[in-house]
C-alpha cells in the first residue's frame, strides 16, 4: 500500500502548492519541501525495513519476485493493470529522486519569484512522473509516467527558462526537449505494442504485465526490431550521441531545479530503462547489439568532452559533461560484466550527486553575477565567499578523483569492461583526460585570472551552505565507501547480468547475420 | 412493407427532434424570446437522448431506408450530445448578437435530425437526403453571423463546395445504380458481389470524394480552414462535431456493409489518402497563427488517424473507431467550447488569433486549463482520453503490421505537437498591451462554462480510467 502513496504524494503535494499561492510565496516552498521531504522519508524507511537481496528475476524458474508488490486491474480489455514493485534498483533511484527533489525545491527558494504555486505543481508532478517510472513494471503503466512526466518538465523550461542568445530562446528549447523525447516515446510505445500481440499470438492472451512478457518466444529480427524501439527511446533521453541534440539546449535554458532534476534524475530514468526493459526483455537482440551500443557510448564520451572544452556557457559545458559521463555508463551497461553493472548503478549516483551540485553553483553564480557566460567571468575566487571551494570539489568529482563516488563507478565500470572490449576500455579512458581538461578549464576562466571588478559579491548563505555541504558529504562517502549501496541493487543487477551473459555467450555471428540478411 | 408502430418507436428520436424544430419555429413566430426558445430546444435533446434508451431497447430493427442498430445507437448519442453542447454555448454566445438569435436553434434541431437519419441510413437515397438534412442547415449556420464578412464567406464557401461534392456522391450513386440495379446497400453488395466492375468501382470511388469532402480529407480540405475562422464559434463546433460525426459513421457504414468499398484498390486508395491526410494536415497547421484554422487543420490530421481504422478492417476495427470518435469528439467540443466562450457573448469576428490567448491563464486560469487539457488530449498525451485513442489506433496499426502507416501516425503526432505546444504555451505568457477579448466574469456559472469544465473533467477522467468507455463502446458498437 505504500507503493502508491510514494507516487500519489508529490501529485497531491503539487495541486495544494498551486492552491496555496493565494497566501503568499512562503506557502508553496514549504509545501513543496514537506512533501519531498516525506517521499525521502519514506523511502529511507523502506530502504532500512526492507530485504533487498532476494534475486528479482530467476532466469530458471522464469518467476519474478520483487521486495514489494502492489497491483489492481486498470484496463482489463487489454490486460492491463496498475502495477507497482520495488526492488534494490528502484529503491535507490526513487531515493535519489526524493533527494534531488528535496534538493531543487530548496535551490529554487530565491531563484523563483513569479508564480511560485505553479512552478511548484510542475516541479512535483516531474518527481511523481519520475517515481513512476521507477515504480510501474506494467509497460503500459511505463509508457503512462514516461511521456506524462514530460508535460511539466516543458512548463518548468519554457516559462521559468532563461533565454540565451539569439536564436535560442527557453521556447524553442522546450518545444525541441518535448517533440525529440515524445517523437521517440511513440516508437517505444510501437515496440511494447509489438512485444504485446507476439505474447497475444503466442498464447492467447493480452498482457502488459513484465512478468508475462519476459519469457515471450520472439522470432530474432522481430525481437531486434523492437529492442531497437526501446532502445532509440532510452538513447534519446540518455542521451546518447546522435540523438542528443536537446540536451545542451534544454540544460542551459531550464531554471537551476529544472536542470538539477533533468540531469540528476531524467537521465537516470533512461538508464534505469535500459536495465530493467531493454536488456531483460531482449537479452538476445541486446548481446547483438551491445558492440554498437558500447560504440556509441564511446562516441558520446569522446563527443561530449570535445564540445565541453569548447563551450562559453557555464551550463552547457555542464550539459556536455553529462553527455560524456552517460557515455560510460552506455558502455557499462552493455558490457554485461556484473562489476561494471554495479559500477553503473554508483556513477549513475555519483553524476546525479556532481551535476546536480555543478548545476547549483552555476545557478548561484548567476544569481549573483546575472550571466552565464565564462568570458564574463574570472577572477572570482576570493570574492564569493566558500562557493569557488565548493566548485573545486564537485568539478574534481565530476573529473573522477578518487575519493568521490565519481571515481569508483567509473573505476568499476572500466575495470568490469576491461575483459570483454579491452579496446573500448582504452579509447574510454581518454575521455578522463579530456575530463581533467574541461575541468580545468573551467575552473580557470571562471575562478581564476585577471578579476573584472574589486567589489565583493555575497558570499553563500546557510541555505545554500547547507545543501552543497549535504551534497558534498554524500559524494565523498559513497566515493569512500559505496558498499550499502552496492548490496541493495547487487541482487539486481546479478539478474540482469545473468540473463545477459546467457545471451552473449550464445549471440555469435549466426544471429548477426541472420538480422542483416 | 408497411410502417408498423415499433418503427415509429424506433424513430422517436428523429420525431422528437422534429417536434421540436416545428415548436421553436412557432414560438419564434409567435414572441421571440432568447431563453426559452433555447431551453426548449435543449429539452428536446435532452429528451431524445433519453429516448436512445428505447430504441437500444428494440434495436435490430429495419426499415427500408432505416437501419436501428448498435452503430446507430452510438453515433446518435454523440451527435446527440454535441448538440446540447453546441445549443448551450450558442445561448451564451448569441446574448450580444444583435440580430435575430432564434433561429439558429431551428437551423441546429433540422441539422441534429439530419445526422441521425444519415448514420442510421441502410439505402443511399436515406444516405443523401440525410447527408443534404445535415448540411443545408449547416450553410445557414455557418453564415448565420452574416453582417461579418467572413462569416458569409464562410457559408458561401461551405456551399458552393458542398454542392461540388454532392454531385460526385450522386454521380457515384448513379453508376453503383446502373451496375447493379439497386440502392439500398444490402442490396448493393449482393449484386455487385465480390466480383467489382470498373464501374462500380468508380462508383464508389466518387462515394469516398463525396465524402471526404465532409470529412475535409486530403485533398479536399481546401474549405476547411477558411470555414473554421470565419463562421460563428457555436456554428464550428457543430461542424467540427457532430457533423463529421455523423458523416464519418456513414463512411464506416459503407465500409463495413458493401464489398465494393473493401475492394483492393479502394483499399490501398483510402490508405494513401490517410497518409496524406495525417501529413497534409499537421504541416499545414505548422503555419498558421489562428487557433480557429489551426483547430481545423488538425481536425484534417484527425479524421486521417480515423481513416486509418478503417483502412485496417479487423477485429479491432469498430472498437478502435468508436473509442477514437469518442475521444475526439469530447476534446474537440472542449477546445472550440473554450473559443467559443472567449467570443461571446458576440461582439464581431470571434477571439480567435492566438494573441488573444497570450496569458489567459493568469486572467481565466481554469478556462486556460481547459483548453490545455484538451490541447494535450489532441496531441495524445497521457492523463488525457486522447491518448487512449491514439494508443488504439497504433495498437490496431502495429497489430495488422501496417508499417508504413503507423510511421505516419508517428511522423504526425511528433509534427502535431510542435503547434499545440506553441499555442498552449501562449496561454501561459504574460505580454504586457496585448489587446485581450475576455469572456465574462460569470462564465465559470453558466451553463456553457459548466459544460467546457464537465468536458475537461471528462477527457481527464477517460484518460485516467478508461475501462467504462471501453466496455460502453464494444457493448454498443461491437456488440459484445
Amino acid at each position: 500500500m505504500m507503493l502508491p502513496w510514494i507516487i500519489l504524494i508529490p501529485f497531491i503535494g503539487g495541486l495544494l502548492c498551486w492552491q496555496a499561492d493565494r497566501w503568499g510565496d512562503k506557502a508553496p516552498r514549504w509545501i513543496a519541501l514537506i512533501t519531498m521531504s516525506l517521499v525521502l522519508l519514506i523511502t529511507l524507511v523502506l530502504w532500512l525495513d526492507g530485504d533487498y537481496h532476494l534475486p528479482t528475476l530467476t532466469v530458471d524458474s522464469g518467476a519474478v519476485r520483487w521486495a514489494i508488490e502492489w497491483r489492481r486491474a486498470w484496463i482489463p480489455r487489454f490486460g492491463i493493470d496498475v502495477h507497482l514493485a520495488l526492488d534494490g534498483l528502484s529503491l535507490v533511484l526513487i531515493a535519489l529522486t526524493g533527494f534531488l527533489g528535496t534538493l531543487a525545491v530548496v535551490c529554487s527558494w530565491k531563484e523563483i519569484s513569479h508564480r511560485v504555486g505553479f512552478f511548484h505543481l510542475n516541479l512535483l508532478w516531474i518527481l511523481g512522473g519520475v517515481i513512476g517510472v521507477f515504480l510501474a513494471i506494467d509497460l503500459f503503466l511505463f509508457f503512462f509516467f514516461w511521456e506524462m512526466m514530460l508535460v511539466p518538465m516543458y512548463f518548468l523550461i519554457a516559462l521559468w527558462g532563461h533565454s540565451g542568445s539569439e536564436g535560442r530562446t527557453r521556447i524553442r528549447a522546450a518545444i525541441k526537449f518535448f517533440i525529440y523525447t515524445q517523437a521517440s516515446g511513440l516508437l517505444m510505445l510501437v515496440s511494447i505494442l509489438g512485444l504485446v500481440f507476439a505474447h497475444h499470438a503466442a498464447t492467447g492472451v493480452y498482457s502488459f504485465s513484465y512478468g508475462d512478457l519476459l519469457n515471450t518466444r520472439l522470432s530474432p529480427e522481430l525481437a531486434f526490431w523492437l529492442m531497437m524501439g526501446f532502445f532509440i527511446a532510452f538513447a534519446v533521453k540518455l542521451p546518447v550521441v546522435p540523438l542528443h541534440g536537446w540536451l545542451p539546449d534544454a540544460h542551459a535554458q531550464a531554471p537551476t531545479a529544472g536542470s538539477v532534476d533533468l540531469a540528476g534524475i531524467l537521465l537516470k530514468t533512461a538508464a534505469y530503462g535500459m536495465l530493467r526493459f531493454a536488456l531483460p526483455l531482449f537479452p538476445d537482440a541486446s548481446a547483438l547489439f551491445a558492440p554498437v551500443a558500447m560504440a556509441l557510448g564511446l562516441v558520446g564520451i569522446v563527443y561530449g568532452a570535445i564540445l565541453a572544452c569548447g563551450q562559453q556557457d557555464i551550463k552547457r559545458l555542464i550539459a556536455y559533461t553529462s553527455i560524456s559521463h552517460m557515455g560510460v555508463v552506455l558502455i557499462g551497461i552493455y558490457s554485461g560484466s556484473a562489476l561494471a553493472l554495479q559500477g553503473v548503478v554508483l556513477l549513475m549516483v555519483a553524476h546525479a550527486f556532481s551535476a546536480a551540485g555543478l548545476f547549483i553553483i552555476s545557478g548561484q553564480v548567476y544569481e549573483r553575477l546575472y550571466t552565464r557566460d565564462m568570458n564574463r567571468m574570472g577572477g572570482l575566487w576570493g570574492r564569493l565567499g566558500s562557493l569557488p571551494g565548493f566548485s573545486l570539489f564537485f568539478v574534481a568529482a565530476s573529473l573522477g578523483m578518487p575519493g568521490t563516488a565519481n571515481f569508483a563507478g567509473e573505476f568499476m565500470i572500466l575495470f568490469g569492461t576491461f575483459p570483454v572490449a579491452p579496446v573500448t576500455v582504452m579509447i574510454a579512458t581518454t575521455g578522463m583526460v579530456l575530463a581533467a581538461i574541461y575541468s580545468l578549464l573551467l575552473m580557470q576562466r571562471v575562478y581564476y585570472g585577471p578579476t573584472r571588478g574589486e567589489v565583493r559579491l555575497g558570499g553563500l548563505d546557510t541555505r545554500e551552505f547547507v545543501m552543497m555541504m549535504v551534497v558534498l558529504v554524500l559524494v565523498l562517502l559513497f566515493g569512500l565507501y559505496p558498499q550499502p549501496l552496492l548490496d541493495v541493487t547487487g541482487a539486481t543487477m546479478d539478474e540482469i547480468q545473468k540473463l545477459f551473459s546467457v545471451a552473449l555467450s550464445h549471440a555469435p555471428a549466426t544471429l548477426l547475420t541472420g538480422v542483416v540478411q | 412493407m408497411t410502417l408498423t408502430t415499433t418503427h415509429l418507436m424506433a424513430l422517436t428520436p428523429v420525431i422528437l427532434l422534429f417536434a421540436t424544430a416545428v415548436t421553436v419555429m412557432l414560438g419564434i413566430a409567435w414572441r421571440r424570446q432568447h431563453a426559452v426558445i433555447a431551453t426548449v430546444s435543449v429539452l428536446g435533446l435532452n429528451l431524445a437522448l433519453l429516448s436512445m434508451a428505447l430504441v437500444w431497447q428494440m434495436r435490430g430493427i429495419e426499415s427500408p431506408l432505416l437501419v436501428f442498430d448498435g452503430l446507430t445507437v452510438f453515433a446518435s448519442i454523440l451527435i446527440l450530445v454535441a448538440t446540447l453542447a453546441c445549443a448551450t454555448l450558442a445561448h451564451a454566445f448569441l446574448e450580444g448578437y444583435p440580430g435575430p438569435r432564434e433561429e439558429f436553434y431551428l437551423l441546429m434541431l433540422c441539422a441534429a435530425a439530419g445526422g441521425i437519419v444519415l448514420v442510421a441510413s441502410r439505402h443511399l437515397a436515406s444516405l443523401f437526403f440525410g447527408l443534404e438534412l445535415l448540411s443545408m442547415p449547416l450553410y445557414g449556420m455557418l453564415a448565420y453571423t452574416f453582417r461579418d464578412r467572413l462569416s458569409l464567406e464562410a457559408g458561401i464557401k461551405y456551399l458552393l463546395l458542398s454542392a461540388g461534392a454532392t454531385a460526385f456522391l450522386l454521380f457515384g450513386m448513379a453508376l453503383l445504380y446502373a451496375e447493379s440495379g439497386r440502392l439500398d446497400l444490402a442490396g448493393l453488395s449482393l449484386a455487385l458481389g465480390d466480383s467489382s466492375g470498373a464501374w462500380a468501382l468508380a462508383g464508389a470511388g466518387l462515394i469516398i470524394v463525396g465524402l471526404g469532402f465532409k470529412l475535409s480529407l486530403a485533398p479536399f480540405h481546401l474549405w476547411t480552414p477558411d470555414v473554421y475562422e470565419g463562421a460563428p464559434g457555436p456554428a464550428v463546433t457543430f461542424l467540427a462535431s457532430a457533423s463529421k460525426v455523423a458523416v464519418f459513421v456513414v463512411l464506416w457504414r459503407l465500409v463495413m456493409v458493401a464489398p465494393v468499398f473493401d475492394a483492393a484498390i479502394l483499399h490501398n486508395v483510402l490508405a494513401g489518402l490517410a497518409m496524406v491526410t495525417i501529413l497534409v494536415g499537421n504541416l499545414l497547421a505548422l503555419v498558421q497563427t489562428n487557433l480557429k484554422r489551426l483547430l481545423g487543420y488538425s481536425s484534417v490530421a484527425h479524421f486521417g488517424y480515423l481513416l486509418v481504422a478503417l483502412v485496417i478492417n479487423d477485429g479491432l476495427s469498430s472498437e478502435t473507431a468508436g473509442v477514437y470518435l469518442l475521444t475526439y469528439l469530447i476534446t474537440t467540443l472542449g477546445a472550440f467550447g473554450v473559443v467559443t466562450l472567449l467570443s461571446s457573448p458576440y461582439s464581431g469576428q470571434d477571439a480567435s488569433a492566438l494573441h488573444h490567448y497570450r496569458g489567459l491563464f493568469w486572467r481565466r486560469p481554469y478556462l486556460a486549463a481547459v483548453l490545455t487539457v484538451s490541447l494535450l488530449s489532441l496531441a495524445g498525451i497521457p492523463f488525457t482520453a486522447g491518448f487512449i485513442g491514439k494508443f488504439y489506433i497504433i495498437a490496431q496499426g502495429v497489430e495488422a503490421s501496417r508499417w508504413w502507416l503507423v510511421g505516419a501516425i508517428i511522423l504526425g503526432s511528433a509534427i502535431g505537437l510542435y503547434y499545440y505546444l506553441r499555442v498552449m504555451v501562449a496561454l501561459y505568457l504574460v505580454e504586457p498591451g496585448m489587446r485581450r477579448r475576455d469572456a465574462t466574469n460569470d462564465w465559470g456559472l453558466r451553463a456553457g462554462g459548466l459544460v467546457v469544465l464537465g468536458l475537461a473533467l471528462l477527457v481527464i477522467v477517460l484518460g485516467i480510467y478508461p475501462s467504462p468507455m471501453i466496455e460502453w463502446v464494444k457493448l454498443v458498437v461491437s456488440g459484445s
